[in-house]
């Protein structure tokens, strides 16, 4: 095979070239035709084809994702916002927080294990790209049915993927979801969330200026791993003729990846590293072009001294391989010594592969030859944008228009109750929690099932002060609100995350979020992501957190079916004292039993209606933004000041489920009566805004005060205490049905 | 009765993480000369029948659905001799 040089492009201008087997439009190619004033190298094409690919260029969501910033609220804790490896907030103490979630949902139905796995593998490294050390990951996931044939083949390995490589790496998961829908089957969503802790005085950005300096790529040699991976998997679906060039599976080494955390860590600490970058989707492709159109504007690499696994390997494939466990950073001469010896005392090889310049040309060549000269800045920043056509779904008004009003209601509320808390979506999710470590590092405060992780801040890091201080995050995300109503469903999926950390006591401050949607080039999915990216940065206004990045998965669907639209968001709060963190449920006999919140009507979307009826249909509850703010404000103050003995908020099967789970939670059994005339409604609905809380008697005066002053409605339900949960007139439940109900129905269908 | 042996590696292209543990720490233990060390899985089935097309059709078979990944795995079937 001849090698595609510079020259040889110049030569033979007219060659046909393979763009739209990379996934390149034809104006596209002709852009990148315009910008070199030539036709592109092989290896020029390679990256501008993955860079320009919906993955990495976001190229269809960029227009509508700007309102995350232009709607930003103003935040004093955010330290780094959208654009770099993920967000970093302030929160106290010298200390700063830095979390992201990113969807690896394409890989992960390929090969389940393998795809999951590396899905918490590359979202590691971007946390530790930021300078922070990894401390806990959470995984939201969604499959198709519980009991479809090919779940039963997706979800295992899925979660062995996850166990594997995070109880490898020695990071506890607390927390995130497992939903289970019919329009998943074949797109399940796999979406991996990494939280790190760092001296917020030690920031790290991926940048590489300063001409002279060295470009090192250190980790994992380069092989085969996912070619193409970026550009085609998750840029198109893989059915039809793309069947054909399905790259081979990325396979992650999370002990290479342990290596790699700690000596980053110690890089960092003597101070050796200018920028740093890891390697992900688009390899060296991506970290080249985005650190050198961050840094001076050039870089000078030789492809050739890259490191291979297979020495087979072209510089076009070694552009696009997706091989795992590397990393890219800029050290200057004088510190490259001490890079080296750093590398050499973990066992990690590293290789100076280049240069940066001034030049504002990325050159790379191959056994002396030039085979790419670009200005990095076309292939990072300066990528297509589409103004997609969007319009709203045939049939939404419709779908609108059917309202749950016409479901039969039920007789017997007792069965109702065990049957939606022995459904897969509300059932114990155990079968799968138990396979990760939830403790590990000894820093978890609160993990599944808990509504929110909870970790202390105890990392030993030098320089940095002790704290009392903690962190709680939850994720949350409802794909059916948001397909009867987008807007609503992501402002729904925030307000239930920030719920889910403000009743653990903690203050939300930011949120990252992961928008798993069908295809952009259909107007009614594009309507569907205008929407919620509109709705959601109009919630994150409203809830005063700003966005701190994400990411978007487009193409989830199989033909022209599309998933439900599904933003997943992300939550992170602090709270000021872990001591003072809130335990999930009822915790002790003699407490009184408080709904805080207003209770509505509302079906639409519910588990209730799917559930019972299979219905989906009306519209979601409505999201009441001042509400939840004054709810969480009620939360954390009287956490603070200790007059909460548990909590739980409402969401998902309404009261009735969170008086169940409450109950499950510690084994203390609750008498309630319902407060509405309609059982029915004062059980099912789920109106948000809500939570469930206990205090001691003595408590009562202080907490309903507060509630009055926030003007958030306080009614007090009912006692703890007893082994069973009775809600007066209405049903009685011993503990041990309740709980052998909720924990029997996913090991009965996993095994 | 016979017996069929079924060798299952991981693909070519596909990083084997152990067989690159394995192969690092040969030079520790003093063992020199070696460049690479992939690892695989071998498993021995035994047939009431004898070994011939149509049992080691039925294996590969098995092999297929459950013995190989072949996502990221090849496989070989032979009858022992």
């Amino acid at each position: 095979m001849t090698l595609d040089t510079v020259k040889r492009a110049q030569d033979t201008p007219e060659e046909r070239q393979p763009y739209a087997e990379l996934g390149m439009k034809t104006d596209e190619y002709e852009r990148v035709r315009e910008i070199l004033g030539r036709r592109p190298t092989s290896s020029e094409l390679a990256i501008y084809s993955v860079m320009w690919s919906e993955h990495c260029s976001y190229k269809s969501s960029k227009v509508h994702l700007r309102q995350f910033g232009t709607k930003a609220p103003a935040s004093e804790a955010l330290l780094v916002g959208m654009g770099e490896n993920a967000g970093v907030v302030d929160v106290g103490d010298g200390w700063a927080a830095t979390f992201k979630i990113e969807s690896h949902n394409h890989p992960s139905y390929v090969e389940p294990h393998q795809g999951a796995a590396t899905g918490v593998g590359g979202i590691v490294r971007d946390i530790m790209s930021m300078g922070a050390r990894p401390i806990a990951v959470m995984d939201a996931l969604r499959f198709g049915a519980a009991d479809a044939h090919d779940t039963r083949r997706v979800l295992p390995g899925v979660v062995e993927g996850i166990s594997h490589y995070g109880n490898c790496l020695g990071l506890p998961n607390i927390g995130g979801e497992v939903v289970f829908d019919p329009c998943y089957i074949g797109n399940p969503l796999v979406n991996a969330l990494c939280v790190g802790l760092l001296r917020k005085d030690q920031i790290k950005l991926a940048t590489a200026p300063g001409p002279g300096n060295k470009v090192v790529l250190f980790g994992a040699l380069t092989g085969p791993d996912g070619i193409g991976g970026a550009s085609v998997l998750a840029s198109a679906t893989f059915e039809d003729e793309s069947q054909a060039k399905r790259p081979s599976v990325q396979v992650g080494d999370p002990f290479m990846e342990k290596l790699l955390i700690e000596c980053c860590l110690e890089l960092y600490q003597a101070d050796v590293v200018v920028g740093i970058q890891d390697l992900g989707a688009a390899g060296v492709s991506c970290a080249t072009t985005e650190l050198a159109a961050k840094g001076t504007g050039g870089m000078d690499v030789r492809l050739d001294l890259v490191p291979l696994r297979d020495p087979s390997l072209r510089p076009e494939e070694i552009l696009m391989s997706e091989s795992q466990e590397r990393m890219m950073a800029v050290v200057t001469p004088d510190d490259i010594d001490a890079f080296m010896a750093i590398c050499a005392r973990w066992d990690i090889p590293a290789t100076v592969i280049g240069e940066v310049t001034d030049g504002g040309r990325l050159v790379m060549t191959w056994h002396g030859e030039t085979i790419v000269d670009i200005p990095p800045g076309t292939a990072a920043d300066e990528g297509p944008v589409y103004e997609r056509p969007f319009h709203e779904p045939a049939g939404q008004a419709a779908l609108n228009a059917d309202g749950p009003s016409r479901l039969p209601r039920p007789e017997d509320l007792r069965a109702t109750l065990l049957r939606l808390l022995g459904s897969p979506n509300l059932a114990s999710k155990e079968w799968v929690t138990s396979q990760y470590d939830r403790y590990v590092r000894g820093n978890t405060v609160l993990a599944q099932p808990a509504d929110a992780g909870v970790l202390r801040i105890s990392e030993v890091m030098p320089g940095a002060e002790e704290t009392t201080r903690g962190i709680a995050l939850s994720t949350d995300g409802n794909g059916r609100y948001a397909r009867l109503d987008p807007y609503a469903g992501a402002q729904l999926a925030l307000a239930e995350a920030y719920r889910n950390v403000a009743v653990t006591g903690a203050t939300p401050l930011a949120v990252t979020n992961c928008l798993n949607f069908g295809s952009p080039e259909d107007p009614e999915v594009m309507w569907q992501f205008a929407e919620a990216t509109r709705g959601l940065a109009d919630a994150c206004k409203a809830l005063g957190v700003p966005v701190t990045g994400g990411n978007v998965s487009f193409y989830n669907q199989t033909g022209s079916t599309a998933i439900h639209p599904t933003p997943v968001v992300g939550v992170l709060g602090v709270i000021d004292d872990v001591a003072k963190r809130v335990r999930s449920g009822f915790t002790a006999p003699d407490q009184k039993v408080l709904l805080l919140g207003e209770t509505e009507e509302e079906f639409g979307g519910s588990e209730w209606a799917h559930v019972a009826h299979g219905h989906l249909g009306g519209l979601p509850p409505k999201a009441d933004l001042e509400a939840e703010r004054a709810l969480a404000l009620v939360l954390t103050e009287a956490a603070s000041r200790g007059l909460l003995t548990g909590s739980h908020d409402l969401s998902d099967g309404g009261l009735a489920i969170a008086l169940a789970e409450s109950v499950i939670a510690q084994g203390v059994g609750a008498t309630v009566t319902l407060p509405e005339d309609d059982a029915f409604v004062s059980l099912f609905s789920e109106s948000s805004s809500r939570a469930l809380v206990t205090v001691a008697p003595e408590s009562f005066e202080a907490i309903a005060e507060l509630c009055a002053a926030n003007e958030v409605p306080c009614q007090c339900i009912g006692r703890t205490g007893g082994e069973a949960l009775v809600v007066e007139n209405v049903l009685e439940i011993p503990v041990a049905e309740l709980r052998e109900t909720h924990t029997a129905t996913l090991p009965a269908i996993f095994g | 009765m016979a017996r069929v042996i079924v060798d299952v590696m991981l693909k070519p292209e596909i990083l084997d993480a152990q067989g690159q543990a394995i192969a690092r720490a040969l030079p520790r233990l003093g063992f020199s000369g070696v460049s690479a060390v992939r690892q695989g899985k071998r498993f021995e089935v035994e047939i009431d029948g004898p070994a011939d097309e149509a049992a080691l059709a039925e294996v590969r078979k098995m092999a297929e659905t459950l013995l190989a990944n072949t996502v990221i795995e090849d496989y070989t079937v032979t009858a022992e001799s």
